[in-house]
């Protein structure tokens, strides 16, 4: 570990104690210290009222860049306000402290630079597949040549050419999702923010949308931030995977996936990985769960 | 047996065992007319124009009142879904009043607007407002969030958001209040034609009534009902139907 880096830039995190530890060092390359992040959360916090009016912080200074091209996953234990956080970067809630930074610029609103794909998929019922994915372009103002084209293209992306007259009920639970996908693409984000999106599918399906979003990401090059509960899930499509504290949400750590691609959850390097990050995880576990059986 | 066939037999049955009852002579046939009877009132009614004429008086105040009560239902359940303070008060309050049936309304209305058209389509109005009213609000408040999230999300904004994503999104409670509303101002219309004598099928019905015309009072009582049916069958059940299969809230048989 030779690198020399800028205290402030330097990728450290709080561990529960409030020491600041140095991680993944290793994964920042000078190059990518460099150069401006695409999404940079500058020490983010969040504090809500609960409805018995006590006012409960959510997220607790999450500091963390993303460059362009990187597949993040966050990975934490349910009520660590890792969804939130999604919501934070989409500008559907607004910090209390804190920024998101896009391309060095401050996220005041939503954007469809930055596109969200929900785990209950958000699709509009009264829709159909075609106009489901064409819906953003329209909000852009596309004109309706184009759009027809960029939905072909993007349907075709995600194997579902032939359902582009469905109406969304009448699809699986699997194809809802790919719809979704292609919705989210077809504004042409710079951003993917997923939303535990496997989480309500069958292990088959969740497999076969695995290997499918991982082409995606291959073919279009988009950023993404996966956020899931499942550790295994992270470490098959993460570049890095970070952990989330239980209430308030502060960064654990963070671990570097360098595991060649094509990976599959079968792999034991991916096993292995998982069983040492879950290791981290299962304290902020054991947190979430005392506080459950408290109520 | 086809649903069709079921509903002629019994019909059939019915109109056999009335004429049957008739033909016995136990009641006269001012408190009991036989059924071919009305059928000769209808037809007169058609053949002097009496009836056509009291038809589309009463459609032309349906609609209007109908319409008043949509345009400002919509309006009135939109601000109050969107206002705290409004849903904490006025919400309860329009409740309350729904528990009162629009032909309370009816001495109010001829104190304020005397015997007049006006006084007929505030009965109306009254009748129907609350419910499309409320329905519009239920909509806008049990409208899953995602759907607003979707709709942000991806670009949607202030007019778009509304017209593309709020108004389809509550469209099953909307269409729901709609037809409930169109149920309550139909039954308001009659006890509002009753106030004073003027055009409509209200009145043909009070005129049966003075007369002692048992034959007319049926025959009108059989016209409201079917109109009734016909626009809901035809126009609130195809809408509702289309809605169902779009969503996939009905399985597609």
């Amino acid at each position: 570990m030779t690198l020399t880096l800028n205290a402030t830039e330097d990728p450290t995190v709080l561990d529960e104690n409030g020491n600041r530890i140095p991680v993944g060092a290793a994964l920042v390359s000078p190059d990518a210290e460099s150069a401006t992040p695409k999404l940079w959360l500058q020490n983010l916090s969040l504090k809500y009222k609960t409805t018995g009016g006590e006012r409960m912080l959510a997220l607790d200074s999450i500091d963390l860049k993303v460059r362009a091209g990187e597949f993040l996953c966050i990975v934490g234990p349910s009520g660590c306000g890792k969804s939130t956080l999604l919501f934070l970067i989409a500008g559907l809630h607004e910090p209390t402290s804190g920024a998101v930074l896009m391309d060095g610029k401050k996220v005041i609103h939503t954007g469809t630079d930055r596109i969200m794909i929900f785990q209950e998929h958000g699709l509009f019922p009264w829709l159909t597949v075609e106009e489901n994915v064409e819906f953003g372009l329209k909000m852009k103002g596309v004109e309706k040549k184009l759009r027809r084209e960029r939905v072909r293209e993007y349907l075709n992306l995600v194997h579902l050419g032939k359902f582009q007259k469905s109406y969304i009920h009448q699809l699986s639970g699997g194809m809802k999702q790919r719809v979704a996908i292609a919705r989210a693409l077809a504004t042409e984000p710079d951003v993917l923010l997923m939303d535990e999106p496997f989480a309500a599918l069958d292990a088959q399906t969740r497999d076969l949308l695995h290997d499918e979003l991982e082409r995606i990401w291959a073919e279009t090059g988009r950023t993404i931030i996966f956020v899931t509960h499942n550790v295994r899930e992270a470490v098959r499509l993460g570049d890095r995977v970070a952990v989330l504290t239980f209430r308030p949400g502060r960064l654990k750590r963070e671990y570097l996936i360098d595991l060649s691609r094509p990976r599959h959850l079968e792999d034991t390097a991916v096993a292995g990985t998982a069983r040492d990050i879950l290791g981290d995880l299962r304290e902020e576990i054991n947190k979430s769960l005392a506080v459950e059986y408290q109520q | 047996m086809k649903p069709i066939a079921r509903q002629v037999i019994f019909y059939g049955v019915i109109f056999g065992l009335w004429s049957l009852i008739c033909k016995l002579h136990i009641w006269p046939p001012y408190v009991l007319p036989a059924p071919w009877a009305i059928v000769g009132a209808l037809w007169a009614g058609f053949q002097d124009h009496s009836f056509p004429i009291a038809i589309l008086a009463s459609m032309r105040r349906m609609l209007i009142g109908y319409g008043i009560s949509v345009v400002l239902g919509t309006f009135l359940g939109i601000v109050l879904a969107s206002n705290r303070f409004f849903e904490q008060t006025v919400s309860g309050l329009l409740v309350s009043l729904q528990s009162l049936p629009s032909i309370c309304w009816l001495p109010l209305a001829v104190l304020w607007f005397g015997l007049s058209e006006n006084a007929i389509l505030f009965v109306i109005v009254m009748g129907s407002l609350l419910s499309v009213t409320i329905s519009m609000e239920t909509g806008r408040k049990q409208m899953p969030k995602i759907y607003s999230m979707a709709g942000r999300n991806l670009g949607a904004r202030k007019w778009n958001l509304f017209y593309h994503v709020l108004l389809p999104a509550s469209m099953p409670y909307i269409v729901t209040g709609l037809k409930q509303g169109w149920a309550f101002a139909w039954r308001s219309l009659f006890a509002g034609e009753m106030i004073y004598v003027t055009l409509g099928l209200g009145q043909q019905l009070n005129a049966g009534r003075d007369l002692n015309d048992m034959n007319l009072v049926i025959a009108v009582m059989i016209l409201i009902i079917a109109i009734g049916t016909t626009v809901d069958r035809l126009l609130f059940r195809t809408i509702e139907k289309r809605l169902q299969m779009k969503w996939g809230l009905l399985s597609a048989t």
